[in-house]
């Protein structure tokens, strides 16, 4: 079965003026279908960036990126997109915003109204389907931006950071919705997150990159039975994996020999 | 109701206040009519030369009415034309400011001498004074979009026109109206400028020929009716804003809703 999602040997060189600066040394993952995947990184190691890449927003100095198969490398509009703002315009009702993805990802116009509604039924916000976004709590426009992104008909979902402005309770919260929500559709996620919980709650398998330039560190499977719930945080396993990935990242904060690229080669 | 009430009568009272001082005034001191009226005399005047005065008025407003809306139309074109092409914004934009340097006292009579003396110089002018605010607050608007949300609609794959439609445009909307309000309130007294500089009819015209012959109260009765048009032509601007833009919260507009 070929994978969602192959990215090959991403490299990313910036010039800054006259001095180049790398921030993807050579990243490769991979995310197969139905499989929930984190990217799990310092801040400032060039996540945003690899998921510019693919997005198709901007074109890697090096490498590929594959979708089913198919080199698809500069090309937009292959991914279903949750950013770290829940970016929904102001001026459209909650269904507006959310039937203005579906319409940009080649939903007809009637059958997104559809999904909409019903859907905002599903998750108990049918209520604020023709109001504006800004009477909604944070917590409530990340359901709304998460919806958008699972409802638009992509094979995989980025998740930029979804839960990074929340506070830590609704953060919480939010963790446990999306895990039940995800664990029913069972879509192929790709998410960037800088929380070594959030990872090991959420993910299949994690992929921990270095800060920039950014390399694989490290790649581990997830090994907790679905479905998942905040018990698992006082599960011994749990905090065993939260110390081993927060040693990685540790590491490379030192400044030292390179740390070894383990698991990094596919 | 009774909160506006509580909010307008304290400039309801100076606005009475002055009016009587005004008129205690004209009759203490005893000042010539044709000097400085009192508003007592504006007003028999005004109702004594209503049907000229309508006329005159009809004119004015059938010209400010005209101008504005093809005025606001090629800035609002303008806006859109320089936003897509920024090549051609880059190139054409000084001009654009040149030719508002140019005072309109100026302009009327080069207009008046290329183009006769009907309604067109008055038109070309009024457009003149009302889309350059349009233009400068649409381009504005255009440009200003969230970065964040640009990033979000590009991410899900929208192309440049999706953009300029679904996001870039309605986000314009608020900006826009800032230009259209501006242009508002300028359109008239613009008009009475044009009608001024070379008209056989119109308040502009009225106002000149009454000075001429020393009758102050007509004058007056003139420069109230401008005043009313453009406070009636600025209300309906604002109050197509509000019905357009009822996805803003409520916090930004203001004051209590009832």
């Amino acid at each position: 079965m070929t994978d969602v999602l192959e990215a090959i040997d991403i490299r990313q060189r910036f010039d800054n003026g006259g001095a180049a600066v790398e921030v993807l040394a050579g990243v490769s993952l991979r995310v197969g279908a139905g499989e929930f995947v984190s990217l799990l990184g310092p801040s400032g190691s060039g996540k945003s960036t690899l998921f510019q890449i693919i997005g198709g927003l901007l074109q890697p100095s090096g490498g590929e990126i594959r979708m089913g198969g198919e080199v698809v490398t500069g090309d937009r509009g292959r991914i279903a997109y949750m950013p770290q703002q829940a970016s929904l315009l102001p001026w459209l009702t909650v269904a507006g915003n959310i039937e203005l993805a579906l319409e940009v990802a080649g939903t007809a116009r009637a059958e997104a109204r559809r999904l909409a509604h019903e859907w905002l039924e599903r998750i108990e916000l049918a209520a604020y389907a023709d109001r504006y976004p800004h009477v909604l709590s944070g917590g409530m426009q990340q359901r709304v931006s998460f919806l958008r992104a699972l409802l638009m008909p992509r094979p995989l979902m980025c998740l930029d950071e979804p839960f990074g402005a929340l506070d830590a309770l609704t953060r919480m919260q939010m963790q446990q919705w999306l895990l039940q929500l995800w664990e029913q559709s069972r879509r192929a996620v790709l998410l960037i997150t800088h929380s070594i919980e959030e990872a090991l709650l959420l993910s299949d398998r994690i992929v921990v990159i270095s800060a920039a330039p950014a390399v694989v560190l490290h790649e581990l499977e997830v090994p907790f039975a679905r479905p998942r719930d905040e018990t698992l945080w006082t599960d011994p396993q749990f905090n065993r994996l939260k110390q081993q990935i927060y040693g990685l990242l540790r590491q490379d904060d030192e400044p030292g020999p390179p740390p070894l690229r383990a698991g990094g080669e596919r | 109701m009774g909160n506006k009430w509580l909010a307008y009568w304290p400039s309801a009272a100076v606005m009475t206040a002055l009016l009587l001082l005004w008129q205690g005034a004209v009759i203490v001191f005893d000042i010539e009519e044709w000097f400085l009226p009192g508003p007592a005399a504006i007003v028999r005047e005004t109702a004594a030369i209503w049907p000229r005065l309508l006329e005159h008025t009809g004119a004015t407003l059938r010209l400010t009415l005209l101008g504005y809306a093809l005025g606001t139309t090629a800035g609002i074109a303008v806006g859109m034309l320089f936003h897509l092409a920024p090549g051609l914004r880059r190139s054409t934009y000084p001009l654009l400011v040149l030719s508002q340097n140019v005072p309109i006292i100026v302009l009327g009579p080069l207009l008046l001498m290329w183009l006769g003396f009907g309604m067109l110089p008055k038109i070309v002018l009024l457009v003149l004074v009302c889309f350059f605010p349009v233009s400068v607050a649409m381009l504005a608007g255009l440009g200003s979009a969230d970065s964040s949300l640009t990033n979000y609609m590009r991410m899900i794959g929208a192309g440049n026109w999706t953009i300029f439609r679904r996001l870039e445009l309605p986000h314009a909307v608020p900006s826009l109206f800032s230009g259209l309000k501006i242009a508002a309130a300028y359109s008239v007294t613009s008009a009475i400028v044009a009608e001024w500089i070379g008209a056989s009819k119109g308040l502009g015209y009225f106002i000149q020929l009454s000075a001429r012959g020393f009758q102050a109260p007509r004058v007056f009765a003139a420069v109230l009716i401008i005043v009313l048009l453009s406070m009636l032509l600025f209300g309906a601007v604002a109050l197509a804003e509000r019905r357009l833009l009822r996805w803003r919260p409520r916090s930004t507009e203001g004051g209590k809703r009832p």
